[in-house]
């Protein structure tokens, strides 16, 4: 069956605007909207374009930030922990500067983590195609736009020819039906996926994500919710724009005004599923009965209700997967059947690309207000970006996770991932906000538990893996 | 560009065992650097120095003894180039002057970033490849054609080893293109896909 001539869904509305070229079953060529780049491979790839003589074809349609390897302590600099770090941000720096590329640099009031400004700046736009040597691109779906991480030679094929060739992937829908509980998140209703259908469910499709509790979150939700469909093995996630989405992207600096504006909501307002529309697959979560989640092994599917039990190898059918969970109680120093809630935590980390938004900040101080960080507990909360710092000290947030016992810090990607400078300890327990939970990825022998920023802060007062619905009893919803 | 590849005659440094993977082509450690040039001295590091950070070499390995250090081509083991996607493991070869590797298989993120870099991955029979890289070392310096244009490779006995390699990949090798290249070979179409969409979607364009 041609689908060009039925009805169709979101991602094949977005796909077929942008497609130049290509036979069914093969490589199709993509006109790619927005490239963006970042200090640990963009010098790199600018490096590799010039010395094969090439150019960027639109310079004005490439972006950058120093967002991986930079350090996020006050007064930092060019000077990084990550031994030979500082090269990598100088190089880029010059070569953005060489390629007339908009660079979002240390110290400039816009810079923070690539997922996190360019729906802030209205780089990411619905509908758009943007492509980043970064795996967690498919954030920007929360806004309807189709990202997806590249590699580096992809990159430079990018940056030089404003196309992909890329296969053509699968459709899939993710219904959340009903109304999510309050203290539940997307965090948890990413996790709860994943925990179900595993970290390989998605692989080879384009994730839509829709229904009820879809609906009802808000943009920067809907943003935590296609950031780890990467981790659900997805090529990317997708949320349908909607009125919410206008209103976020309204008025940004790189959104457009005036009669385009006008053009551009008609256009966005066709990008809908439609309703006969056919997907490769179809998944349904009633969000109802989804419970704040955390991880207790060492991939994202390893993640259970706060209030469930660490599950047994033993009831594993599946040998490979049963030597992994195995693996992953012995890395995380954990037995099959204990409870998680109550574990002792030494970490608690509020930061990165999946969870360091405004909202984020606002439900995590939220919770610290008038509360104290447990003893032996090493907290640290760093914005998405800065004006994401910028917007939480201007409503004192800052003050209630500094009177809490948080470090408070700039933005930058930082204990997201152990880049060979800054980490926990060896051996110690953090509950993170983050979006990996792989063996040394916060750190060598860091043991990372996986969870909304709520349940991070929660654990971070009462010392241990807490629920946060039993913290608060004003939660917000 | 890549330089076109269409027949090369060198010497081929017989390099057999089985596994090889990027890591060690390329260790991690060897790729600090900004950039992909200057990856030929970390090539094989683990192997081919006695003691990688003094850079003390082992005379012992195959790369380090003449005339092997002049080598272009390397005969290497079954599913060479297996295991993490590092770019970086091509580009040392490139760079240590390696312009065709011949093998009884390869691992597949490897196959395709040799291609895109220019460097000819050839399959050969097991038996075929066991035998050159038997023939290099009672007799080093012999010297291995392969012939692209052909699709053989030519022993130093002028015995022919035909080899099949996928359309794109060759026509890629052949005129020295690399994907962007092969990209722009259709540039009319992506100039026409712009103008049309430049006024369908004018808020794209900043
Ligand atoms: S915060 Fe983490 S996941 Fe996000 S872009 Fe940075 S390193 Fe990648």
């Amino acid at each position: 069956m041609d689908r060009t001539l039925t009805a169709l869904t979101l991602f094949e509305k977005i796909w077929h605007a942008h497609r130049i070229d290509g036979r069914p079953g093969g490589g199709h060529m993509v006109a790619i909207d927005r490239v963006f780049l970042h200090e640990r491979t963009g010098g790199l790839a600018l490096q590799g374009l010039e010395q094969a003589g090439r150019k960027v074809r639109d310079p004005a349609r490439v972006f950058c930030t120093i967002d991986h390897i930079v350090d996020t302590f006050p007064g930092r600099g060019d000077q990084t922990r990550m031994p030979g770090g500082e090269a990598f941000i100088t190089s880029t720096r010059e070569a953005a500067h060489a390629a007339g590329i908009r660079l979002f640099d240390i110290g400039e009031p816009d810079q923070g983590i690539v997922h996190v400004v360019s729906p802030e700046q209205g780089i990411a736009l619905p509908g758009l195609t943007l492509v980043c040597p970064d795996s967690h691109t498919g954030t920007v779906g929360g806004l309807g736009a189709l990202g997806w991480g590249i590699g580096s030679s992809e990159a430079e094929h990018a940056l030089a020819t404003g196309t992909l060739v890329v296969d053509e992937p699968m459709t899939m829908r993710v219904c959340f039906d009903g109304h999510l509980a309050p203290g539940v998140t997307a965090k948890d209703m990413i996790l709860a996926l994943i925990g179900a259908h595993s970290a390989s469910g998605g692989v080879g499709y384009v994730v839509e994500f829709s229904g009820q509790a879809v609906r009802e979150l808000d943009i920067e939700a809907r943003m935590t919710l296609c950031n780890m469909a990467v981790e659900f093995g997805a090529f990317s996630g997708l949320v349908a724009p909607d009125e919410k989405t206008l209103d976020y992207v309204k008025g940004r600096a790189y959104a457009p005004g005036g009669q385009d504006w006008d053009a551009a909501v008609a256009h966005w307002q066709s990008l809908v599923t439609d309703p006969d529309a056919r997907f490769d697959r179809e998944i349904r979560i009633d969000a109802g009965q989804i419970s704040p989640r955390i991880t207790w092994g060492t991939s994202p599917q390893h993640a259970i209700g706060i209030d469930e039990c660490v599950p047994d190898p033993a009831k594993e059918n599946n040998v490979r997967t049963r030597q992994a969970m195995e693996r992953a109680l012995a890395y995380m120093e954990l037995r099959p059947g204990q409870a998680l809630a109550g574990q002792r935590i030494d970490g608690a980390f509020i930061g990165s690309c999946t969870n360091a938004r405004l909202s984020d900040l606002r439900r995590a101080a939220e919770l610290l207000r008038g509360r104290q960080v447990a003893k032996g507990v090493r907290a640290i909360c760093v914005p998405g970006s800065s004006q994401v710092k910028a917007a939480a000290e201007a409503e004192g947030l800052d003050k209630l996770f500094i009177e809490a016992g948080f470090e408070w810090r700039e933005s930058g990607c930082s204990m997201c991932f152990f880049a060979g400078g800054e980490s926990f300890g060896a051996g110690d327990r953090v509950v993170t906000s983050t979006n990996r939970n792989f063996e040394n990825r916060q750190g060598p022998g860091t043991r990372s538990h996986l969870a909304s920023p709520a349940t991070v802060a929660a654990s971070a007062v009462a010392g241990c893996i807490t629920d946060p619905r039993s913290l608060s009893s004003d939660q917000r919803t | 560009m890549n330089e076109p590849f269409r027949c090369h005659q060198g010497i081929a440094a017989p390099l057999y065992r089985i596994n090889v993977d990027t890591d060690a082509v390329i260790p991690s450690r060897e790729m600090k650097r900004v950039s992909r040039e200057g990856l030929g001295d970390g090539l094989f590091a683990n192997w081919r120095y006695a003691d990688p950070a003094t850079r003390q070499p082992n005379p012992d390995f195959v790369l380090n003894r003449k005339p092997w250090q002049q080598a272009t081509i390397l005969l290497a083991g079954v599913n060479f180039g297996c295991g993490s996607s590092r770019e970086h493991a091509v580009w040392a070869l490139k760079d240590f002057g390696f312009r065709a590797i011949i093998a009884p298989s390869f691992g597949s993120i490897f196959h395709g970033n040799c291609v895109r870099n220019g460097v000819v991955p050839v399959t050969l029979a097991d038996d075929t490849v066991a035998a050159l890289a038997q023939a290099e070392q009672n007799d080093p310096g012999r010297l291995i054609t392969v012939d692209l244009e052909n699709l053989c490779v030519i022993d130093s006995d002028g015995n022919q080893h035909p080899f099949s390699i996928g359309e794109d990949a060759r026509t890629m090798l052949l005129e020295g293109l690399d994907p962007i290249a092969m990209t722009l070979t259709k540039d009319a179409l992506i100039e026409e896909f712009l103008e049309r969409d430049r006024r369908e979607r004018p808020w794209v364009y900043l």
